[in-house]
């Protein structure tokens, strides 16, 4: 069942999970789907608290429980459902055949050990490597990052190296053990302009180098365009549309995809007011009821108040969940 | 001296920590600057982290008094101020910062935030709370809200009662730091907009600065790009979105996401080397050079200034 290119890679069918807290129940994600084959970039985007990280966090089974549940749904990775594998199998997915790049790599990366010690590790604990060869595959993947193959590096604390070289060493470190899927959660985030291209063009090489599958989270429009090969919009813990990257910037359906968009300053806006979005996103503690966008859309009606809007697929794998698509649109 | 902001050569030298070696460590954070602002217009200041624009707005306000160089706001030159003089200037002048959470104080209610300035200028009480009233109706904050604690708003909310604390003591020059870039994406439209409509109500001049090169072309009149301390193309937006003649502009430009440009072809993987310390020993070339598509071997040797190429257009480099 695994390997071939028909079965997606990662396949997350009506994942959901909650967290209890004092103050209540946060619902952080509430049914979505996404579905990633192998050599594709995937990216989820949506702004704070609507859950990205805790997708990505749930495919890594990095969440604890509690706090966190896990209410019903599948993770299905190359076959197997992740939610029901063993803690100990688990482990061995986890880093070798999915690996992860956080979004601050200063904060990710342990300071008190070398970079090279960090790189070594994952070879030594999956590959049961020596550490002598274990040195050798990890300044390979230095010089593969554009590190160079010099000790200098590997005999680095995380501290002497600037940030684009440890969200590189980062990097390096997740594609040791030749993952199928990568995860990288806003990695460019902390991260200048001009690095954030150098970047995203080695997510890139090393997704054609290795045909890993990426699932890129982000909450940059401006990066998921540049990089992405089909984008899911996510928002308050529900995937509201999802579209190869053309379909989704020329031709949103979803009057979030598309107010996003128009909110997003340009040099030829100048002089116009901005597309403001009135309003703010909901906490996950209290998702407005119907659906979670209606207290924000300019198209709203009796009905998105009442009941959530299911996800129609309207052709090539352009989905979205509003009642209103084809009825109502918003001029630009 | 018909401009509202004018910076003449403004240097700031930070010295390395301790005195032994003081004359060996320096760092050139800001290093020979100058333009000017006029009045109700923006100026957007780019450049990467680290390249000094924090360093520059803080010995524009003489928060950090600068090494050398001149600052003239509205006619008065700042160096020449006592401090007691200074501190009634700085009435004048207001920064916000970039993240609203570490701006406030999470144990004061925002009303009392608000006050301090006026505490302080000794505004009557009644005056004051009209004053507050007046603030958070002019941010879009609703005044039964005054006595909340930062915690209770969301994000963009605090952003606003950040910048309506800013302007309390009705200043005409808004120092913008990154004032969006903490905020989703969603809310970052609504504070923009806020902002260009106080620069109209209130004659506002502001210097934003921002690393978001789409949103410093939409929102400035004039756009200054900055690089290790130093200014490399001053302009008015339309010539540097239309003609960026800098090697460095040039590849900021290219790397905005999403604008499918075909990068200047000098990063295939290669790191940028980090520069922890300049040396005095720098000052000597162009700070560029070394990562420079086209530099030659005079830009090692002489630094380039800042030469009129165009009526509003100047550009530090010699192969332009």
């Amino acid at each position: 069942m695994t390997g071939t290119n028909h079965h997606p890679l990662l396949d997350i069918r009506n994942l959901d999970v909650s967290f209890e807290q004092h103050k209540g129940i946060a619902h952080a994600l509430r049914g979505i789907d996404l579905c990633l084959k192998s050599g594709e970039i995937l990216a989820l985007v949506g702004e704070s608290g609507s859950g990205k990280t805790v997708t990505s966090m749930s495919v890594m089974g990095l969440l604890t429980t509690p706090p966190s549940r896990v209410n019903g749904g599948e993770i299905i990775f190359q076959g197997r459902n992740l939610l029901t594998l063993a803690e100990n199998d688990r482990r061995k997915v986890r880093g070798k055949d999915i690996g992860m790049i956080f979004q601050e790599p200063g904060k990710y990366l342990n300071p008190a050990y070398k970079i090279g010690e960090q790189i070594t590790e994952t070879l030594i604990l999956h590959f049961k490597m020596t550490r002598r060869s274990a040195v050798g595959q990890a300044l390979e993947f230095l010089n593969l990052v554009g590190l160079g193959k010099n000790k200098r590096v590997l005999n680095s604390y995380p501290h002497e190296l600037s940030g684009g070289m440890k969200q590189r060493a980062m990097i390096a470190m997740s594609v040791a053990c030749h993952p199928a899927l990568l995860i990288a959660d806003e990695p460019t985030t902390a991260l200048d302009v001009t690095l954030q291209l150098q970047i995203l063009k080695l997510i890139q090489s090393l997704k054609d180098k290795f045909s890993m599958g990426v699932l890129f989270i982000s909450h940059d429009l401006g990066v998921v365009k540049e990089i992405a090969d089909r984008t899911s919009v996510i928002y308050a813990g529900r995937i509201v549309e999802s579209a190869t990257r053309q379909q989704l910037f020329e031709n949103p359906i979803h009057p979030y995809t598309k107010l996003l968009l128009l909110s997003i300053p340009d040099a030829a806006k100048r002089g116009t007011r901005l597309r403001a979005i009135p309003g703010t996103v909901p906490d996950a503690e209290n998702i407005p009821g119907g659906c979670s966008f209606h207290p924000r859309c300019p198209l709203v009606e009796e009905g998105c108040r009442r009941e959530i809007p299911p996800t129609i697929d309207y052709g090539d794998g352009h989905k979205a969940a509003c009642f209103l698509i084809g009825k109502k649109w918003i001029d630009s | 001296m018909d401009r509202f902001i004018e910076i003449k050569n403004l240097v700031k030298l930070f010295y390395g920590q301790g005195f032994l070696n003081r004359q060996q460590k320096v760092l050139r954070a800001v290093d020979q600057v100058s333009f000017g602002i006029d009045s109700n217009t923006v100026f957007g200041l780019v450049g990467e982290s680290g390249c000094g624009k924090t360093s520059l707005v803080r010995a524009l306000l003489y928060l950090d008094p600068p090494t050398s160089g001149e600052v003239w706001f509205d006619g008065t030159l700042l160096g020449r101020l006592s401090s007691r003089n200074l501190r009634s200037f700085r009435k004048r002048m207001q920064i916000v910062f970039q993240d609203p959470n570490s701006a406030l104080n999470p144990k004061m209610r925002i009303e009392n935030s608000l006050a301090e300035g006026l505490v302080n200028r000794k505004y009557p009480i009644r005056k004051r709370t009209r004053r507050i009233k007046q603030l958070l109706d002019l941010v879009g904050i609703a005044n039964a809200h005054r006595s909340r604690f930062p915690h209770e708003f969301s994000g963009g909310q605090k952003q606003r009662i950040v910048i309506a604390r800013a302007l309390c003591m009705e200043p005409d020059f808004l120092i913008l730091d990154e004032p969006v870039s903490n905020l989703d994406v969603s809310i970052q439209a609504q504070i923009i907009n806020l902002l260009l409509d106080l620069k109209e109500e209130l004659a506002l001049t502001y210097l934003f600065i921002s690393h978001d090169l789409n949103l410093v072309a939409y929102f400035s009149d004039c756009i200054g790009v900055m690089y290790q301390g130093r200014l490399m193309e001053l302009g008015s937006t339309e010539e540097i979105m239309q003609h960026p003649c800098h090697p460095y502009t040039l590849k900021l430009f290219s790397s905005i996401p999403g604008k499918q440009v075909v990068a200047a072809q000098d990063d295939d993987g290669q790191p940028q080397v980090s520069i922890s310390g300049r040396s005095a020993a720098f000052v000597e070339s162009c700070s560029f050079s070394d990562m420079c598509p086209i530099g030659t071997q005079s830009c090692c040797e002489a630094r380039p200034s800042l030469n009129n190429i165009r009526p509003g257009h100047q550009v530090a480099c010699f192969n332009v």
